[in-house]
This record gives structure tokens, sequence and C-alpha cells, in this order.
């Protein structure tokens, strides 16, 4: 092994000396989202540009960050570009573990990035990874059912709004459920959803002592709202639906409105897999009057770990699949539907993307969520979903099962806030704040 | 009349077998199913049984996606190689304990079986951190090494179950005409355990192949395996049950087909000593 | 027999497995504690310094900490439990004359062939969603509300997933030891005039309590630590969070290794609690 290894080094350095054309082989994790399962499709042309090829791992989102976060910590090298997202770029920026992106070349036009994007994935003003798309939370419904309601959705809808829109709409029998929204259990499900929910209800996760706020009235009034709507006018088991569920009743036309991620609007509005394809209007995410709404702000981005061997293939992979010419080639593929969205100011400036039925809501949602600044109190964290902090991930995920415990009746909100109060304090207490 | 009655009792047997069989069958017959439907047809409201359009689609998607050979190749390396290893290693430890046991024989084995019990999750890092420093991180020889450590006290314990049966006076006869313990061992002992061995094998085979946490942590794109073929097609966007089910057959094939064939010579060997 | 000779070549013979299995326990186990005294967090800069006790308490003293152990025992109980049973039952059904016994076999001994990750990723969606799953559809058609078993039965719904998964492996270990079961002492009793119910209490159970116990044996192994079932179903909520499932939790999610580590020392604590109690029900049964 280590004989082989070491002719493997020896190799590799006679290859950097013969010059960098040299092709390299390149390992990448990602996640196993439909934008990326494309990405791999056309590696090809990468590979025909570059010379370079690429070795795909491509893993379910949680065991993908399981195993990236593994490597990256122990600076094991099993990856040369990973695919992370704005919870971790910061905190891993932080501690010197990403190659910064500050040389890219003159034509991938860094400028072009949304200025939401680049500075989620930013550490110091530095970018440490390059965002393949990005995506907000806006409310999906279904128009014919609203008008049957005999409701009109505004714009910028309040949450009363909402609750009174989805009991309207809720017929049973009809199996349609006034409204679907995520309850399962995880910081990336339904603890994020409800967390960019508690921003627009005026709770925060902590205050500037970084004090949990649980116990606070802004969050009993969230949990107690969401409950209250869900048990109304909800479907069966939502405290086990995450985005997969949700997409998929919503396709099949169980629900009359959903608020979920952006990128899904691309989704129910593809005839091959929406029944309801042609019903779709979009709204940006509710809010309660004062001063922000229930939307976040996400990207999946493309990173590189110090460390690497193959630094300057890895740096051409990520200025190929993160380009405009990618959108393009997307494009030219599969339609400018199904183009990576909202990563990319030129994209929204494109006639051909504006004439996408989402494409303004979109960019508007991405527009309104300001991870400096997401809640109505402030706050000491980055983010508006979660807070990047290095513990967040691990805390909200508990706290998250405790809430979908409510959700299905197995205890109450109370019980579930206190508990989660309990927990996160002595989480933090181990991390030492 | 006693015929008759025996006769009614067979077809009771059958047809009570027969019905507990293909419930317990049924999960799997389900999944192999929908992997041939369309994804529209796999969450149909009612359920379709057989009467759906046939289709290959999702068998094709899935090849498209991955590199199923590799994933497959790696599996088998992996699975054949520790077992392999682990077999080289315990038969000496098995028959030593078998044909010579001590007072703490007992105590050894019981010992060897404890040291499953240590929780994976809670030594990832230190394992991790010594596959980097050993070149080993997403090596097909790493997982052998994990995979043949962690089943090695099952296959010592069946082996030496499988050894304590052979009458100790063959060998004793062998010894009386000179056989070296070389000897004895490979010329001797072996032939008489090769159903032993045999079984003990495909159990390792079978516990290897479904191993699915080091097989995930220590490999990337090199090593990796089908348990982490079907960690990418768990949970994407959206519900393809008929693609999962398509990976989901994939994956589980190769090991059940082999297991089927096998089955006579797994059975057979597989006591643990619980029949005397 | 042994001579002093063989003894020694003996030794030596053993001495690879067990060299190789005490590096194997040894080397992480030294690690774990070594972890488990420091405050190591990876993504605060790695180790931060000795901290004495501090991991310990914290473990036990979180919440979550005895819920997960109940939980554990509840797993592992009901699993054996269900096996046991039904693995008796089954053997004694596959033992009776009948056609097509191979066949049989094969299909009940299928589940045992089948990944955890896979078995859980069947069940969870295509049997136990409640809206799509089987399980569903068969309510509805009997006019009753699904049920939505990960969620309102949760323990009960992994209990059963991983009994599929080792219900083949007890069966087929009692049914071997149930084929060397002398039929004509059966046979006997059964001219004596025994009624069903005793000769299986006094003639079959005696004969299979060996075959048994290896069952409880190497299964609690395995069960004690499984996880996929855990993290593709549930993920640890709604109670069915195990003690290795929370070590994961903490080391993983939390990325607090030194926590992690003094969870994964009460956890070998604990494997070795229930091991005493298994060693001394297999003591007496087992004279390996």
């Amino acid at each position: 092994m280590f004989l082989r290894n070491a002719l493997r080094a020896a190799t590799a350095l006679t290859l950097v000396a013969a010059g960098s054309a040299a092709a390299d082989t390149i390992t990448i994790a990602t996640v196993n989202n439909g934008d990326m399962i494309r990405m791999q499709g056309l590696t090809d042309d990468f590979t025909t540009k570059t010379g370079h090829e690429v070795e795909w791992v491509t893993l379910e989102e949680n065991v993908l960050r399981q195993r990236v976060t593994t490597d990256i910590s122990t600076k094991g090298g099993a990856f040369d570009i990973m695919t992370i997202g704005m919870y971790e770029t910061p905190i891993w920026g932080a501690n010197g573990w990403l190659v910064a992106l500050d040389n890219l070349s003159e034509g991938y036009d860094v400028d072009d990035i949304l200025p939401a994007m680049a500075g989620g994935l930013s550490h110091e003003g530095t970018l440490y990874a390059a965002p393949f798309y990005g995506e907000s939370s806006m409310i999906m419904y279904r128009t014919d059912l609203m008008e049957k309601a005999g409701l009109e959705m505004p714009d910028a809808p309040t949450w009363d709004f909402i609750r009174q829109a989805a009991a309207a709409m809720t017929d049973r029998d009809a199996e349609i459920n006034g409204v679907c929204l995520r309850g399962k259990a995880g910081w990336g499900e339904g603890g994020a959803f409800i967390t960019a929910m508690s921003n627009s209800f005026g709770a925060r996760w902590f205050d500037m002592d970084w004090k949990p706020q649980f116990d606070t009235a802004a969050w009993a009034n969230t949990l107690n709202f969401y409950k209250g709507m869900m048990d109304e006018s909800g479907p069966a088991g939502y405290a086990t639906n995450g985005f997969n569920e949700n997409l998929s009743l919503f396709q099949q036309g169980k629900c009359g409105m959903w608020i979920d991620a952006t990128v899904a609007a691309s989704f129910v509005t593809n005839p091959n897999d929406s029944t309801v394809a042609d019903k779709v209007g979009f709204a940006l995410a509710p809010d309660t009057g004062l001063g922000k709404r229930s939307n976040w702000l996400w990207a999946w981005a493309l990173a590189i770990p110090a460390g690497t061997q193959k630094q300057d293939a890895a740096l051409q992979f990520i200025e190929w699949a993160t380009s405009k010419d990618y959108i393009e080639l997307v494009a030219a593929n599969e339609g400018w539907a199904n183009v990576p969205p909202g990563a990319r100011t030129s994209l929204y400036e494109n006639p051909n993307y504006q004439a996408v039925p989402f494409a303004q809501m979109t960019l508007d949602s991405i527009l309104s969520a300001d991870p400096n600044n997401s809640t109505v109190e402030p706050s000491p964290y980055v983010g508006v979903q979660f807070a990047a902090i290095p513990e967040f991930a691990g805390i909200a995920t508990e706290v998250s099962q405790e809430f979908s415990a409510a959700y299905a009746g197995q205890q109450t909100v109370e019980e579930a806030l206190e508990k989660a109060q309990a927990l996160t304090i002595d989480a933090m207490e181990a991390a030492g704040y | 009349m006693a015929r008759a009655v025996t006769q009614q009792r067979k077809i009771i047997n059958t047809t009570a077998a027969w019905a507990v069989g293909l419930l317990i069958f049924f999960p799997i017959l389900w999944t192999i199913l929908t992997s041939f439907k369309t994804e529209a047809q796999a969450i149909a409201d009612p359920p379709v049984f057989l009467a759906f359009d046939w289709t290959l689609e999702n068998y094709g998607v899935v090849m498209e996606r991955s590199n199923y050979g590799r994933f497959l190749w790696n599996s088998i390396i992996i699975a054949g190689g520790s077992t392999i290893l682990g077999i080289i290693i315990a038969v000496p430890a098995a028959w030593s304990m078998a044909f010579v046991p001590s007072k703490r024989t007992k105590d050894i084995l019981l010992w060897m079986l404890s040291t499953k019990m240590l929780p994976a999750v809670g030594v990832l890092y230190p394992i991790y951190l010594l596959f980097i420093k050993l070149g080993l991180l997403d090596t097909k020889i790493g997982l052998m090494i994990v995979l043949m450590l962690i089943n090695l006290p099952i296959i010592v314990w069946m082996l030496y179950t499988y050894f304590k049966e052979i009458p100790g006076e063959i060998l004793e006869a062998a010894r009386m005409d000179g056989a070296t313990l070389r000897e004895e061992v490979i010329h001797i002992l072996t032939p008489m355990a090769i159903p032993g061995i045999a079984s003990t094998l495909l159990l390792n085979v079978i516990l290897a192949w479904n191993e699915a946490f080091w097989t995930l942590n220590l490999t990337a794109a090199k090593a990796a395996p089908l348990t982490a073929f079907i960690a990418s097609y768990s949970s994407p966007e959206g519900l393809f049950y008929a693609k999962l089910s398509a990976a989901s057959t994939m994956a589980i094939a190769p090991i059940l087909i082999l297991g089927w064939f096998s089955q006579k010579q797994l059975v057979s060997g597989l006591t643990f000593g619980a029949v005397k | 027999m042994a001579t002093q000779h063989s003894r020694s070549a003996a030794r030596l013979m053993m001495a690879p497995a067990v060299i190789l299995l005490l590096g194997w326990m040894l080397v992480p186990l030294t690690m774990t504690l070594f972890f488990s005294f420091k405050k190591y967090l990876p993504l605060r800069g790695g180790d931060l310094g000795w901290v004495g006790f501090d991991n310990y308490v914290r473990f036990v003293t979180s919440s979550a900490f005895w819920p997960s152990v109940v939980t554990t025992l509840i797993i592992v109980g009901g699993v054996l439990a269900i096996t046991v049973v039904l693995g008796v039952l089954l053997a004694i059904l596959l033992n009776q004359p009948m056609w097509g016994q191979g066949m049989v076999r094969i299909l009940v001994i299928a589940p045992f062939f089948v990944m955890p990750t896979v078995s859980a990723l069947v069940w969870k969606n295509m049997f136990m969603d409640p809206n799509y799953g089987l399980l569903a559809h068969l309510w509805k058609f009997f006019g009753a509300t699904p049920v939505e078993w990960l969620s309102q039965a949760s323990l009960p719904s992994i209990v059963m997933i991983v009994s599929w998964q080792w219900l083949p492996f007890a069966t087929l270990i009692l049914l071997t030891a149930i084929q060397s079961l002398d039929s004509e002492q059966l046979e006997a009793a059964e001219m004596d005039g025994a009624p069903a119910l005793k000769r299986f209490g006094y003639i079959t159970l005696p004969h299979l309590s060996r075959a048994i116990t290896v069952v409880i044996l190497i299964q609690t192994i395995f069960l004690l630590s499984i996880f996929a079932e855990i993290f593709v179903t549930t993920g640890g909520a709604f109670g069915t969070k195990t003690l290795s499932y929370l070590i994961f939790q903490r080391v993983l999610e939390s990325q607090n290794v030194g926590l992690g580590s003094a969870g994964g020392v009460y956890a070998i604590i604990l494997a070795n609690i229930v091991a005493i109690f298994l060693m001394r029900i297999v003591g007496k049964n087992l004279d390996a």
C-alpha cells in the first residue's frame, strides 16, 4: 500500500513537472438532487474542454453531510470538491479548511453571482464556495382552488390570510388539504421551515448573549399557529412530511398551498411529473406584519478542501459548473425552466428566463432574505433558517425532533418548547458559550 | 385411513407454510415488481400488482446514472476478500481451541464475541484518522481488514463449534502415523470440516456484503461498494419509488441469488453448536 | 492428550486471531477513552484540552440518555421475543411433511440477505408511508384510517422491520435443531396419548433450549448496534433514539467527539452488562 501510494505521489509529481496541461482525475462529493444528477450527465462536456476526468460520489443529503464533515475535519483528503451549503461554508472557511476562491478567471465574472448568495458563501468578504444553485422559499398555490374558494392570493400575504385560505380550500372528502408544510424532524427539513417561519413571528434562536429563546412567547405563538393550522388544514401524517413527501402530494393535486423551496417551482410546473402543472401560482412567503417574512435562503455550492493535490483541476471544474456557459448548456439540452436557478444575476436579466413563470417570484424571494439581519429583534448569528455556528446542526436536529413529536400529538407544544430550551442550553454549555 | 389423514395434513401444512413463506417474501417481491413500473404506477391508488406496463426504463436510468459494475465489483472483492482473510486467520485459532482446549478457551471465545458490541460510530473518528495515517482510506484492502476484524469473532465461533464435532480419535490416529501438525490440519481436519467452512464462508460473505457503516464512511469513489450505491438513491428530490426499487433490486440481487443457490450449504453448518 | 508441545503450538495458532482482535479492541478503546476526557470539537479546532469527567457527567445528565437506554432495551427485547417465538413456530411448521419444502425455505430465508439500508427504505416508503404505502391502502380497503406508522407507532414499526430481517436467521437455526430431534421419542409420546401442547412443552422446547440460547446470543450482539434502520426511517425522532444512535448524534451531528466518546464508553458498559447477563444463561446452556 505504502509503495503504491509512494508511486502514485511520484507519478503526480512528474505530471505536475510536465506542466499543468496534464489530465487529472478529480473526485467530487455531491448530493443526489435533480440538478446535480443533471450535472453528472453533462460531465463529458467538461472532460472534452479540459481533459480532466471526474469521479462522482453521489449521496443523499444526510449521508453526504456526515461523510464530508468527517473528511474535512480530519483532513482526510478523500475529495477534491465537496458540495456544501450556506451553513457549512462560513464555518469551514473560518477554520481555514477551504481554498479561497479569490482568483477566479476574468471570463467567469464573479461579480455576476447574486450578492445574497456570494454573501452567504463568504467569510470576512472572501468567497469560499461557488453557488451551483440558490433558493429561497415561497408560496406555491393552486390557482383553481383559490378561485373556487372565492379568494385571491395577494403577492405578499400574511399568515392569517394563509390560515383562512387553507381552511377554505380544504376538502377532506376530495383529499385536498389546504396547506402542506414540512414537519419532518431534521435541521434541514422541518427545522429549516419552522425557524424561517419563527422569524416572521418575531422569534429568534438566541439573544445577543447567546441565550436560547424557546421560552419566549414568540416561539410559542409560532408553534401553536403552525400546529393549529396544520391540524385544521394539513395532510395526514404531516409530522413526517419533508420536501419529498410534500412535493409529491402537491404534484398529485392534494395540496391547496405549499410553502417551500423556490426550486420546487420547476417540478410542480413540469407537466411530465405534475398533474397540476398549469394551475400553479406563486407568492412571497407570508409574514405577520413585524417586518420579516418567513422565507429562507440557501445555496448548494461547490468548494475545494484545502490540501487537495488537484487544486487547479478542481478550480477548473468549479468554473465550468457554475459558469454562464453551463447554464446555456442546460438550457440548450433541457429547456430554460430546468437550468440551475438562483445563482447568477445575469440569468434573471435573460429574456428567455424571464419568460419562465416562477423566475421573478424566485428572484424577489431571494432578494428579500437577509442572512445578516434575519430576525425582528437583533440576533448574534448569521443565517436565516439556521445559525452559522458549528453546534447548530446537532441542536436543531434534536429541537426539531421535539417539535415533530408535538406535531404528532405525542407531547404538547409547551412540553416540546421546554425540552428544546433545556437541550439547547445544555448543548451550548458543552460548546463553551 | 391413516394415509388419508397424513395426506390431509400434508395439504394443510403445505398451504400454511407457503402462505407464511410468501408473506415473509412479499416485501422483496413487491420491490422487484415496483422496479418494473413507471413512477406513476409505483404510487398508483389503488396499487397495481401485475397488470401494469412492464418497463425496463428504471434499470436503464440507474445504469446510466451510476457505475453499477464498479460498485458490484467492489462489493464482491471486499466481501470475498474479507471472508478469505478471516478464514485464514480463524481456522488455526478455532482448531487450537477445539482440540487443545484450556481453562480459558471459553473465556477467550466469549471475549471475542464481546468485541463485536463496541458501538461503531463511537470510534469513527479514531479509525478514520488511523486510516488516513496508513493510507487506507478509500481502498478495498482497508475495508477488507475492517470487515474481517468485525466478523472474525463470528467466524472463529462457527468454526470452533464445527471442529468440536470432529472426533479426536481420528487425529490421534494420524498423529500415531507420524503426521505433523501442519499435515494434520491441512490433510485431515480441513477436508472433514469443508461443510462447516463453506457455511461459515457464506454467512460471512452475507454479513460483509450488507455492512453499511464502515463501507459507507471509509470510502469515496474508488472502493465504494453497493451500500454506497444505494445511498445515492435514497431520498432524492421527489418520491422515485420505481427507481429506488430498481436500485434496491440491483443491490440485493447478487447476494440473494448466491444465497439461494447455496442455501443447503449455508443451512447445514449454521448451527453455532446449537445441535448436539 | 495434549502434550506440552501441542499446547504451545496451539497457542501459536491462536495468536494471530487473538492479537488482531485485541488490537481491534484496544486501539479504538484507548482512543475512545482518550477522547472521552477531552474537549474535542472538530469544527472548533479539534483538541481543546483535558476536561476530566465533564463529558461523562454531561452525557448521563442529558435528558435523552435514559430514554435511549430504555429504547435500546425495548428494541433488543422486542425483536428477540418476536423472532424466537415466531422462529420456533415457523421451524415446527417447516419441519412438517409438505410439498415444496425447499422453495418455502428459500422464501423464508430471503430477508436475511437484504441490506439493512434497503430493507429500511423499502419498509418506510413502500409499506409504511401513510399516503402511498401498501399498508395504508390495505387499511383504506377495510375502511380504516391509515396508521402513520413511523410517527404514531414508531417503536413497534422499527421492531417489526428488524424482526423481519432477523426472523430467517432464528428460524434456520431452530429448524436445524428441530431436525436433530429424535422423532421416535415424539412418536412414543404420541402413542402414550400425550397432547400436542404437552409434547411441545416437555420434549421439543427443552430440546430447543440450546438453539434458542444461541439465537439470543448472536442476535443480541447484532441488535445492540442497529443503526441503518433508525437512520433511514425516523432519524431518531418519535422516541426511537437508541444509545448507539444518541452517540451518532453527538459525534456526527453535533460534532462533539469528546461527548460522543464518553457515550461510547457508556455503551461499552451497557454491552458488557448485557453480555454478563447473557453469559450467565449461555454458560449454563452452552458448555463451550
